[in-house]
């Protein structure tokens, strides 16, 4: 029998998960041996075109890491979207935007700007000239991808089988997942969210959680943290309660509150909304005066609570008129 | 046509929804522009629906509820107090001029209140205009159904 | 102890003993009209003297305040003594010839008519006969030191420091009750202590809170009473004698656990005196209903009788309606019983003087049984009903003066004219309104009110008694204005909502109740501090929340907290909430 076939991609993200892949360690040899890999092109050399030779749902497993960026992204998304049987929006970019996706905080115009011409270590030589999606050189036209103005989630951009989220995922949850395929036990259903929990991170967190009255909020350099006790309870804003379980809360181990990159609980619609409910609930005040100074202290909202899921919560996007 | 805001109220079930229906009772005549949904308590107002309600097309959200110490449930509106200021940050944060969403304390007695605001916040988002945001035009239904783009 | 003979019994007493006190113990009367065992004996009426005898040497002594001496041989009713009595007697009887006390002594002692003519003779029945019991009652047991003697010889009376009313005075009335002869009155004045619910009649310290107090027992107002500022007086208790009162009672507050409340804390009356234009307050014989209520008490301050403030029947009674009520500078609503009792006025104003009456209203409402026929008999009466709201009431001028003392200008729009009609007594019909503590009562209860002030029932039609708050029901006016029969059936109603519930022996509750999905809980511990009914409660062992769905009210406060969604509610889950803002947005 033939071995099943897999491929993975990098779309627009850091990269990390793809390191995190390699971060099976040794077990990378047993993935080696039960997959035929036909398309990874950070590891090996593959076209485009050789993919788009495959039949219509060849490849078996697809772990598409990345958000949908430009033009570019999208075209592969589409393409592999076709020739797999199985497309996991692996990691958080593709799941639900990721870190690329708090570009949807701002403009296409207003990144190019600071890139191209507003940034301080920008020397401006010939006015600012944006990049052209075509040019003409000697050789003919040469064609770039477009950058869209909307970062999106893969599901966004085309239908996705499964999601494993994470920033990265961890690897103990990828060995979990791919020994899980290999033992060719029946898949979940379609549109599961697989290599994680349905709890949160405090279901896996060690630290000692209290009943909750916030009076003050801080930064994690201004406190000094005490580590058994729950980080939300001194007034650190944790994203771990409304944050997926799954990762092992390695974070709030290391004395970092969670940032949330496991994306939203299972019943939750838009991490942001349901953690400021949730804090706004638990602050000490009734005053409208003080309850306006103990919000002030939470400083960037927007990046605190939707820093990984932005692209992908209900509003998506910031408007600029 | 003329532009007729959606404005989406909340209202909790003992003050604010009852004297909605004595506006009504004692026809007490209001905007019709507002779409009310009942809940219990101001305090059970996820901040989620209220974001929903601006991705399906709402111009404007109100949420009331009982003047505070007045509360059914005693002190669920201190609840609401603190979630609608915050999540006003957030609304801002999304590029929403956070005049689009209004908390308001309404009693059972207070019908010429209610119809009073109502009146007071169509208005108003009459005259912020139609919200248009770019989710409206992505969205087919729900977020967690795919959705199809380019 | 002292060994002495009392009219040649042998009696032994304590040294110190007065020899009134002996001979009491001996059996022995001796009269007296100044003493009493509440104060120290003064010895001014006399009366109680004997012959002290001791050997061959004898003495007229006053026994109340003369001790006891060993050995002493007391005659109380030698014929010297019998001599002596007598004479005191004609001489009081002279001066105060209709006293009860004074003329029943004289009589047993054997004086028909006093031989003497007194200069100040006064023929009053309740005659001050200066025993000074008062003075004494108000120094020694009251210790206000209000009253004194003033003046000598045949000026001696008792009196006020400088002839006034002084501030020292608590209005205790022990002087009017230890008083032989009821010169001392307690009169209506300014009440100093704790306002009662009326101010006709006088009250002192301890009194019964009203008419028709249940029970019927007295209350010490504690602000006022000396005994509470100076540790004396107790004179109430010593003149009680079932010994029933207890200074030593104190405020208790007692926790009751029940299940069930009925909230029936009544109304008050709407205050007149915010109408300035009928005089409340500010012209003399403007009543509002309770103060004419309370007067047409037959045990009330006159005994029921219909008297103008100087004691006189009035020769007329002008009774307003919708003060307060159907108006929309105060009151919009009607006040529902004001109509019925009005004309109950008028049929006891009717009954217990020749007074002419009008009645001023804007429209009769007799909407009960039995009521429009009440309407028809008393119009047959002769009772002037007029229809129009009534513009102001003012003084009489003195031309109208032998009319009435008070002139009442109103419109009778059925007549189309302008009518000054002038009457010694006006009666205003006073809104009922909600409490004037309502708001706090409705907190305590988390119920809520009406625009009108009045608690707010679960549905004005399908469920009147009940509230928004499961278990506690309303009842009367506090729900809102209501006549007898009306409130009865509520308050029925209500009581058989309760008893049901009680013989059921378990409550229905309300679906709508919050619950944990476990597999989703992390324990976060966000909703565990915001149930107000302590509700949820943290599972340690499984590491989730829980909540208890008897002590849960549902109001969905937790459910929106919980920021995994682990948290639910009955009736108003977010797939509900969802799908009815999908449907309303269409």
């Amino acid at each position: 029998m033939a071995k099943p076939k897999l491929a993975l991609y990098w779309a627009a993200s850091c990269g990390g998960c793809e390191i995190a892949v390699l971060d099976v360690q040794e077990k990378i040899l047993d993935v080696a041996n039960a997959f035929d890999i036909v398309f990874w092109p950070v590891a090996m050399d593959f076209k485009y075109a050789d993919v788009r030779k495959m039949e219509d749902k060849s490849i078996d497993l697809c772990l598409f890491n990345g958000s949908i960026r430009n033009s570019e992204n999208a075209e592969i998304a589409h393409l592999l979207r076709a020739k797999s049987k199985a497309l996991v929006a692996f990691g958080s970019c593709a799941l639900e935007g990721g870190i690329p996706g708090l570009a949807n905080l701002t403009t296409k115009q207003e990144i190019l700007e600071f890139v191209y011409r507003g940034s301080p270590s920008t020397v401006v030589t010939d006015g600012g000239v944006f990049p052209q999606q075509h040019t003409k050189v000697p050789e003919g036209e040469i064609e770039i991808p477009e950058m869209w103005e909307t970062v999106k989630s893969l599901d966004q951009v085309v239908e996705v089988d499964y999601y494993i989220p994470g920033c990265p995922p961890v690897p103990n949850q990828i060995w979990g997942v791919i020994e899980y395929i290999l033992s060719g036990k029946p898949l979940p259903p379609k549109g599961s969210v697989i290599g994680a929990g349905v709890k949160t991170c405090c279901d896996e967190c060690k630290r000692e959680r209290k009943e909750k009255k916030l009076k003050q909020f801080f930064r994690p350099y201004e406190i000094e943290t005490k580590p058994s006790e729950c980080l939300l309870d001194q007034g650190i804003v944790c994203m771990g309660p409304a944050t997926r379980d799954g990762c092992g809360a390695l974070c709030p181990a290391a004395n970092m509150p969670c940032r949330g990159c496991y994306g939203l609980p299972p019943n939750v619609m838009d991490q942001g909304a349901k953690m400021v409910s949730a804090l706004s609930s638990v602050i000490d005040a009734h005053e409208p005066a003080e309850i306006e100074r103990i919000l002030d202290q939470i400083s960037d909202p927007m990046g605190t609570f939707y820093r990984f899921s932005l692209a992908h919560s209900i509003l998506r996007r910031v408007e600029k008129s | 046509m003329a532009f007729e805001p959606k404005i989406i109220g909340f209202l909790c079930n003992w003050c604010s929804y009852t004297g909605a229906d004595l506006a009504g009772v004692s026809r007490i005549k209001s905007a019709p522009n507002v779409r009310v949904i009942r809940t219990m308590c101001s305090g059970r107002v996820d901040p989620s629906f209220i974001l929903k309600a601006f991705q399906i097309g709402a111009d404007g959200v109100i949420v009331m509820g009982c003047h505070l110490g007045d509360c059914h449930y005693q002190e669920g509106n201190y609840k609401t107090i603190r979630r609608i200021p915050f999540l006003k940050r957030l609304v801002k944060g999304f590029g929403i001029d956070p005049r689009r969403l209004r908390l308001e304390w309404v009693s059972a007695s207070e019908g010429d209140r209610f119809a009073r605001i109502v009146n007071e916040f169509t208005e108003e988002i009459r005259s912020l205009g139609p919200l248009k945001l770019q989710v409206h035009t992505e969205l087919r239904k729900t977020i967690h159904e795919p959705v199809e783009v380019v | 102890m002292v060994t002495l003979k009392i009219d040649d019994k042998q009696v032994q007493v304590p040294e110190d003993t007065s020899i009134l006190k002996a001979a009491e113990k001996a059996g022995i009367w001796i009269p007296t009209l100044c003493y009493s065992e509440l104060f120290e004996p003064y010895g001014v009426c006399r009366l109680c003297v004997v012959e002290a005898v001791r050997g061959k040497r004898s003495r007229v002594v006053t026994s109340c305040n003369y001790p006891v001496r060993e050995g002493i041989n007391v005659l109380t009713n030698s014929p010297k003594i019998q001599w002596i009595r007598k004479t005191i007697l004609e001489l009081m009887l002279a001066r105060w010839p209709n006293v009860k006390v004074v003329k029943d002594l004289a009589r047993d002692v054997g004086v028909e008519k006093p031989r003497f003519v007194s200069l100040q003779r006064d023929e009053a029945e309740d005659a001050c006969i200066l025993c000074g019991k008062c003075v004494s009652v108000c120094r020694e047991v009251v210790q206000a030191n209000v009253l004194g003697f003033a003046y000598r010889g045949i000026k001696r009376e008792i009196a006020l420091p400088f002839g006034v009313q002084s501030e020292a005075c608590i209005v205790c009335g022990a002087c009017a009750h230890v008083c032989p002869t009821g010169h001392i009155k307690m009169v209506v004045e300014d009440y100093k202590g704790k306002k009662p619910e009326f101010t006709l009649g006088p009250k002192t310290a301890i009194y019964v809170p009203t008419l028709q107090a249940v029970p019927r027992v007295p209350v010490i107002d504690a602000d006022s009473c000396i005994h509470f500022k100076t540790g004396g007086c107790e004179y109430c208790a010593k003149v009680c004698e079932p010994n029933a009162i207890n200074f030593g009672m104190k405020d208790e507050v007692e926790e009751i656990e029940v299940g069930q409340i009925l909230v029936a804390t009544g109304f008050d009356i709407f205050d007149a005196s915010a109408m300035a234009q009928y005089g409340y307050g500010t012209l003399d014989n403007v009543y509002s209903s309770l103060e004419f209520e309370m007067m047409l008490n037959s045990t009330g301050p006159t005994n029921g009788q219909v008297l103008t403030k100087d004691g006189r029947e009035p020769r007329s009674v002008a009774i307003v309606h919708c003060i307060g009520s159907r108006d929309t500078n105060h009151h919009s609503y009607c006040s529902r019983v004001c109509c019925m009792y009005a004309l109950k006025y008028a049929h006891l104003v009717h009954d217990r003087t020749k007074a002419s009456i009008y009645q001023f209203y804007i429209d009769m409402r007799a909407f009960g049984k039995g009521y429009e026929e009440f309407y028809v008999r008393i119009l047959d009466k002769g009772v002037k009903v007029i229809r129009g709201k009534v513009a102001e009431v003012v003084e009489a001028p003195p031309a109208q003066k032998d009319e009435g003392s008070l002139v009442v200008r109103c419109e009778d729009t059925l007549a189309g004219k302008l009518l000054e009609i002038p009457v010694d007594m006006v009666v205003l019909c006073n809104a009922i309104e909600a409490r004037r503590d309502s708001d706090a009562v409705r907190r305590l209860f988390s119920i809520s009110k009406s625009p009108d002030g009045f608690f707010l029932e679960r549905h004005p039609k399908l469920d009147p008694t009940s509230t928004m708050t499961d278990g506690v029901y309303i009842a009367g006016c506090a729900q809102g204005p209501k006549d007898i029969p009306d409130v009865v059936a509520q308050a029925s109603s209500a009581a058989a909502r309760m008893l049901s519930f009680i013989s059921k022996g378990e409550v229905e509750i309300d679906p709508v109740r919050a619950f944990v999905q476990e597999e989703y809980c992390s324990g976060c511990k966000i909703c565990n501090s915001l149930c107000p009914y302590t509700a949820i409660e943290f599972l340690a062992e499984k590491k989730v929340s829980h909540v208890n769905e008897a002590l849960c009210k549902g109001c969905g406060t937790c459910v929106a907290a919980c920021p995994s969604s682990a948290m639910t509610g009955h009736g108003f889950t977010d797939a509900q909430i969802l799908a009815e803002l999908d449907g309303i947005m269409v």
